[in-house]
């Protein structure tokens, strides 16, 4: 299926967040995810199945004032 | 010793982490400040790059208590979830909480940040309101939850320095016993020493560091201005008058005329 992963048109093959992270390059990384504005956090996880058209937000640790 | 939340510090500078010209002068320059409050923020992570996992190791290596901030969030939602990430990302339930009203002076957007911080507040955070001098704007914040606030000196990133001493004067005597800190706007060490002697609690600096020709050096520099301005609050300075009062005693002058 086709998600928007940061804003950018991505091809997965994973049904849940959990794997789809994996599949995306992100396995073992400290992020905060957030799936059509909702927060996820790392629990739920495996049970966030994704569907088509989906809006993922995959947020990392960076520079602030 | 300045405590905020169940924290008790030492220092009474919060450095931002934002804008320096390379990962080491910004680790140089949170040790040179003595800073033990950084602030960060959450951005876009590529799987490829996984550029924040590298920032994320250097912070956790400085030692230091991370501040999220919710920086360029312009709605309540957005600052809410925003926070709850960054709960999760850097495990504090602290969080510089910012709803920004206006691009232009990035004045914060009171009336959802009340909202923001009461919604927080309620589900445990330990909130950092970024504010404006707005006595009950403060007030609503207190009442929200808040322990601790954070007027702005002037816009961020404008290194003007405390652009309304009347209001931040009147902020302080209103409410003498919660921890004030400026964060943003302040631009040279003698703004922040400044706002210490006027009996604010501490400030948060980045840009005015950052942007520096040296960095690391403005960092000690900030230091020593905190460390003077809150010595000379203690101290009890002298009201200022109109006139000349001559410091050397008259009586016992030399008739030489």
């Amino acid at each position: 299926m086709r998600i928007l992963v940061n804003g950018a048109s991505r091809e997965v093959g994973a049904a849940d967040l959990c794997a789809a992270l994996e599949e995306l390059g992100y396995g073992g990384a400290v992020v905060a995810t957030a799936v059509n504005g909702e927060f996820v956090p790392v629990t739920d996880r495996p049970a966030a199945r994704l569907a088509d058209g989906d809006r993922i937000e995959v947020l990392a640790p960076m520079q602030g004032g | 010793m300045l405590r905020l939340y169940d924290a008790e510090l030492r220092s009474r500078l919060l450095l931002g982490t934002a804008r320096y010209p390379s990962p080491s002068v910004l680790t140089e320059a949170v040790k040179a400040s003595g800073a033990q409050i950084a602030t960060v923020s959450l951005r876009r992570e590529s799987g490829g790059e996984r550029a924040g996992q590298g920032f994320w190791s250097i912070i956790r290596d400085l030692g230091v208590r991370v501040l999220p901030n919710t920086a360029a969030c312009h709605s309540v939602k957005e600052a809410v979830t925003t926070a709850h990430m960054g709960r999760e990302v850097f495990g504090t339930p602290w969080v510089k909480l910012e709803v920004i009203g206006e691009d232009e002076t990035l004045q914060p957007d009171v009336f959802g940040l009340v909202e923001a911080a009461r919604i927080l507040c309620q589900e445990g955070f330990e909130v950092f309101p970024y504010t404006t001098e707005d006595l009950i704007v403060a007030e609503r914040l207190l009442e929200a939850g808040c322990r601790v606030l954070m007027p702005w000196g002037s816009p961020i990133g404008s290194g003007r320095g405390l652009n309304n001493l009347f209001g931040l004067k009147a902020l302080r005597a209103r409410f003498p016993e919660v921890p004030l800190i400026v964060d943003a706007g302040i631009g040279v060490p003698s703004h922040a020493a400044q706002a210490l002697e006027l009996g604010l609690d501490a400030v948060l600096i980045n840009t005015a560091v950052s942007q520096a020709r040296d960095p690391v050096a403005m960092a000690a520099a900030f230091a020593q201005a905190v460390t003077a301005g809150r010595a000379a609050y203690e101290a009890g300075p002298m009201e200022p008058r109109d006139l000349a009062v001559p410091s050397t005693p008259v009586i016992g002058k030399a008739f030489l005329g």
